[in-house]
């Protein structure tokens, strides 16, 4: 992953990196771990819901379901998300 | 995560960092999670909105879920009691 080459300059020359610096790559990492999470199981979701029988080409309607189905991922996303969290806050509440 | 004295030495913000981080992880896989289980349970077709009623499928989805893991947790628990077995390393 050349994009990521920040990993060898960040730290400075040699030796220790400083908290602030680990904190930050740890963020990132995490951040495209989530994003990859995420890409993988929507795609995998909307291939399953859109395409039917795989033809030579995406075609035209196909892509059409498949932006669909992106957004309405992200809204199921989204939903789970804020009724978990809720749930949370529900149960730390009554302990 | 070792809990023993001896990782004192580890900067004590880099570790309450990891902690925080590591709840978040850890709400942000159980959501995939949750969504893919509940996306098979409630979407139909997509559609240009999300109808409410598939919006409080997905609630329901949620919250059942959370219902069926900590009921079989419970009754694994007291299956494990009765039976006496395990039961000194399932008290806490």
């Amino acid at each position: 992953m050349d994009s990521f080459g920040s990993d060898f300059s960040a730290g400075g020359a040699g030796g220790k990196m400083d908290t602030g610096t680990i904190m930050e790559q740890v963020k990132v990492q995490i951040a495209v771990a989530n994003a990859q999470e995420l890409l993988q199981r929507m795609t995998d979701k909307c291939f399953k819901k859109c395409i039917g029988k795989p033809g030579s080409t995406l075609d035209n309607s196909e892509q059409k379901c498949i932006a669909m189905c992106m957004d309405r991922y992200m809204d199921a996303w989204n939903t789970v998300s804020r009724t978990y969290n809720s749930r949370l806050q529900k149960e730390r509440a009554r302990m | 995560m070792a809990m023993d004295g001896k990782t004192a030495s580890a900067d004590p913000q880099l570790q309450q960092f990891i902690e925080i981080e590591s709840q978040k992880q850890k709400f942000q896989q159980l959501v995939h999670q949750m969504t893919e289980v509940c996306w098979e349970k409630c979407m139909d077709k997509p559609g240009p909105k999300l109808d409410s009623r598939t919006d409080v499928c997905f609630v329901n989805c949620v919250e059942r879920f959370i219902d069926t893991s900590q009921f079989i947790l419970n009754r694994l628990e007291q299956t494990q009691r009765s039976r006496g077995s395990f039961s000194d390393s399932m008290t806490d």
